[in-house]
């Protein structure tokens, strides 16, 4: 890349978070007319080398070079001062006002909607964003919003961008439309810095992808010199399998059987409208569906945690009796004899309590135990200590409060309690969005076993390319409708993709 | 580099590191700290020797006998009212109504002295000792009515605790002033005066001496709230409910009843404070008997991070700085205010050292050295 020039160039860039190096001495350069994909694990410091680019913090040591030149990133202002822009995993968007008055939020110099608004076309038409510069947030598709996130980088200037996992949210449709786009920039000349966990996109998009491990740079290389096995035994610094086993259903039994399910919000919005089907034990049923069709209300109704409107949820015992779950909260589920396990989407808002420790988040599910006024702590303490080591999972000790945790580990202790009940039933939802390589492998595999030991698997995936691996059936939601249930051997990524906003699946939401 | 930016003077690094030992350093250098600050400030402003005026401060709480377990007195009240409002606080229900919940209880307290004492013609007179039980009874009913009433609110229709529990101080205040008219003795004065001073009937107790009955249900609410909050089921569903409602709801617990049987407890021994205050200590019931302890209960409860243990600390610093500052404005002819001063800085550095356990300022001439060694 010699005749490329280095947009941006970090050097010895260092930074820790009290005992914890979340950089150190990390060497990068970024440069004009590339897409860069930066590859790391979970807590292998991306978004905090990313974050001192962008501003947010500020480094302990070393020095980042803006074209060459050496410059102090103070402020995210300072950032956008230097061409740079970031776009959050987290969109930082004002519901209730405009994409253009988004766009120019916080911006100096006089209000001029009008001419805000023919500038934001004008970008729109350079890269083929469709945007509808008077429309509101709140009545936005997430891929809208983050449309306008990046459209708002880029009317300030900027021609260093950074995605922090852009893709998270988006169909395998809109994603392509996102890539075309990023494509555009790049024959523009600028800069771009992507952050992903799915290999299959750094394949198709990146020019470069860079490695991360443990806050230290492992190397770089040509995209197209490299494969997925090969980038993830850099990220995870030996050698993995990146296949997830399926075994065949074994004796599969009718256990939840689900009918005419309907469910309004708060507001009278229908989330759910008249959904029904089967769940089987010894089986993964896939839930597919673009975020916020109706799967939070789906495992949340069967939870016993969600006011329904109509239909029913039984739960059928091995020999064919039934009992109805609706209308029950969790505690009665569990007094009936129901084990039903849920790995919810909030892990620390709902899951788990995250300025508790290890044994007191354990005991959330048996605290109740024992007839005495005093709560028992030794089996808690017990079960913490065993998912510790079942799971490996990283910590300081059983009393070290679980938001100190990563993500992964966070989830490892959330999974391990909720399977720890020997469960009949067992709900999750996105189990492994935000988790890495290995911590996401060893949840697949948690999952199977479960499946193996005859439980009803209900899994709310996000990753097609993963639901279609590890799931027996799909069962695709679209605006809170069933638009198809698939066999998860034969569908492809395509079907499902259609039939998740439902083109040529019958018509469509209100 | 002409064109170089300037680094930032400082930034804030969060620190998760900090070990109990260096926390505890850090607490005394801004206990020290603030005592230095006094100290300048106090010299400036009159003049007088900073020392002599510790030394008053101390000698206003601890100066002799009758001042030590008056002090002790102050502090069990105080930190049987901090220990009330705690179980509220850990579920992130601020009452702040505790003023009126001891009010009330003081009231109910004084209603069963007065209807059963003095005034029944003779012959007809109830023994003293069921007189005390009927207050003890009507005290923590009325104190778990005063945390009840925000609490159902709270429940049924997501009111603001805030600013209901506030609004309740007012009523038990107006109630108190209704009934001291009521009851007033004599005719015309607008006090009740002490109440049964002849026959001594519904007072409480005295156990060794006048003051350590408080004292001794202090020590026993203290144990029994650390226990009732770190070792019981309740406790814990008061954590969870607290920390987070949904996570309480997804592990069935139900979210109402924990809000208003918390605030019951709450409410009752706020309730016991006032009893304590009427039957044992005042004998009598004002609109000020509580003197802002319900409030200044809520700062004691914050600083002591809700742990009961460091509770008995935490009040044990106001209660002494209170005293002291009685003693200081009398003897150095200092108005009040001036204590409240001094009282303000502490308290300023005690708060405030929190800052620096979790975070760490970085400075700039550290850094611009490490990049001069690097290039």
């Amino acid at each position: 890349m010699e005749t490329k020039t280095a947009a941006v160039s970090l050097r010895n860039i260092s930074k820790s978070f009290g005992a914890v190096k979340a950089n150190e001495n990390v060497n990068l350069d970024i440069y004009k007319g590339e897409i860069l994909a930066l590859l790391g694990e979970n807590g292998s410091g991306k978004t905090t080398l990313m974050n001192m680019l962008s501003g947010i913090y500020f480094p302990d040591e070393g020095q980042i070079m803006i074209n060459g030149k050496e410059v102090i990133i103070a402020s995210p202002k300072h950032a956008f001062d230097l061409g740079i822009g970031m776009v959050h995993q987290h969109f930082k968007l004002v519901d209730v006002l405009s994409a253009t008055e988004n766009i120019i939020l916080g911006l100096p110099g006089k209000l001029n909607i009008k001419e805000a608004t023919s500038k934001i076309k004008e970008i729109c038409d350079k890269y083929g964003f469709e945007v509808d510069p008077d429309q509101k947030i709140y009545n936005m598709s997430v891929s809208q919003k983050q449309t306008v996130e990046i459209v708002k980088v880029l009317y300030r200037g900027a021609d260093i961008l950074i995605l922090d996992e852009p893709t998270a949210v988006l169909t395998p449709q809109e994603t392509e439309k996102l890539f075309a786009v990023l494509r555009k920039m790049r024959e523009d000349g600028k800069a771009i810095v992507i952050i992903t966990h799915k290999m299959h996109e750094v394949e198709s998009l990146s020019d470069r992808v860079a490695v991360l491990r443990r806050g230290t740079y492992v190397g770089d290389m040509m995209t197209k010199d490299t494969n997925a096995q090969e980038m993830t035994n850099m990220m995870v610094g030996h050698a993995v399998t990146l296949n997830i086993d399926r075994p065949e259903p074994v004796d599969p039994k009718k256990r939840i059987a689900v009918r005419g399910l309907t469910v309004r919000s708060m507001d009278g919005i229908l989330k759910l409208d008249d959904v029904s089907f089967d769940a089987f034990s010894g089986e993964i049923l896939g839930i597919a569906g673009i975020s916020g069709c109706g799967q939070k209300e789906l495992l949340e109704a069967i939870a016993g945690l969600q006011k329904v409107e109509a239909g029913s949820i039984s739960y059928v015992y091995d020999d064919g009796k039934k009992d109805e779950l609706l209308g029950k909260d969790p505690l009665k589920i569990q007094e009936m004899g129901v084990t039903l396990s849920f790995v919810p989407e909030d892990r620390l808002g709902m899951g788990l309590v995250g300025n508790m420790d290890l044994a007191d988040n354990m005991m959330l599910r048996s605290f109740r135990n024992g007839s005495g006024f005093f709560t028992d702590r030794k089996a808690p303490a017990q079960l913490a200590k065993t998912v510790v080591e079942d799971l490996e999972v990283v910590t300081p000790g059983i009393s070290t409060p679980v938001r100190r945790l990563s993500g992964g580990n966070v989830q490892k202790v959330l999974v391990g309690r909720e399977i720890a009940s020997a469960p009949k039933v067992l709900l999750t939802a996105y189990a492994v969005r935000g988790l890495d390589i290995n911590s996401s492998y060893t949840i697949y595999d948690l999952i199977n076993k479960q499946k193996e030991a005859g439980v009803a698997v209900i899994f709310v995936g996000e990753d097609l390319d993963v639901l279609l691996q590890i799931s027996d059936r799909i069962l695709v939601l679209c605006g809170g409708k069933v638009s198809g249930i698939v066999d998860g051997r034969t569908a492809d990524k395509n079907q499902v993709g259609m039939l998740m906003t439902r083109v040529g699946g019958g018509e469509n939401e209100q | 580099m002409s064109n170089k930016a300037k680094e930032p003077l400082f930034h804030i690094v969060k620190r998760d590191d900090t070990t109990k030992k260096k926390a505890y350093m850090v607490r005394a250098i801004a206990i020290l700290a603030a005592l230095i600050v006094c100290a300048i400030v106090t010299t400036l402003l009159t003049g007088a020797n900073p020392i002599k005026v510790y030394g008053t401060i101390f000698s206003g709480a601890f100066g002799s006998a009758r001042r030590t377990w008056v002090t002790l007195q102050s502090l069990a009240i105080l930190l049987i009212i901090s220990l009330a409002l705690t179980p509220a606080f850990k579920m992130q229900f601020w009452n702040i109504g505790g003023e009126g919940q001891v009010l009330i209880g003081g009231l109910a307290a004084a209603a069963c002295m007065i209807l059963c004492g003095d005034r029944l013609p003779a012959g007809k007179s109830v023994p003293s000792w069921v007189v005390v039980v009927l207050m003890i009874g009507a005290s923590l009913i009325a104190g778990a009515v005063w945390g009840l009433i925000p609490a159902m609110l709270k429940a049924k229709w997501n009111t603001n605790e805030t600013l209901s529990t506030l609004m309740m101080n007012y009523i038990a205040t107006q109630l108190v002033a209704y009934y001291t008219i009521l009851w007033e003795v004599p005719k015309g004065s607008g006090k009740i005066g002490i109440i049964n001073q002849s026959t001594e009937i519904g007072w409480l107790p005295e156990i060794g001496n006048k003051y350590l009955l408080s004292i001794i249900v202090a020590v026993v609410v203290t144990a029994g709230m650390y226990l009732y909050l770190n070792y019981s089921k309740h406790g814990y569903e008061i954590a969870v409910v607290g920390e987070s409602e949904r996570t309480a709801r997804y592990v069935g617990m139900k979210v109402k009843k924990v809000i208003v049987r918390t605030m019951a407890l709450s409410g009752a021994l706020c309730g016991l404070a006032g009893l304590l205050l009427v039957g044992g200590i005042n004998h009598t019931v004002t609109t000020t008997i509580s003197g802002g302890q319900g409030f200044t209960a809520v700062m004691v409860s914050w600083l002591a991070k809700f742990n009961p243990i460091t509770m008995v600390f935490t009040s044990l610093l106001i209660v002494f700085l209170e005293r002291g500052a009685g003693e200081i404005s009398t003897i150095f002819g200092l108005n009040q205010s001036f204590s409240d001063i001094l009282t303000g800085i502490i308290l300023f550095f005690i708060i405030g050292c929190e800052f620096f356990i979790n975070y760490k300022v970085s400075f700039r001439s550290k850094n611009v050295k490490e990049e001069k060694e690097n290039v």
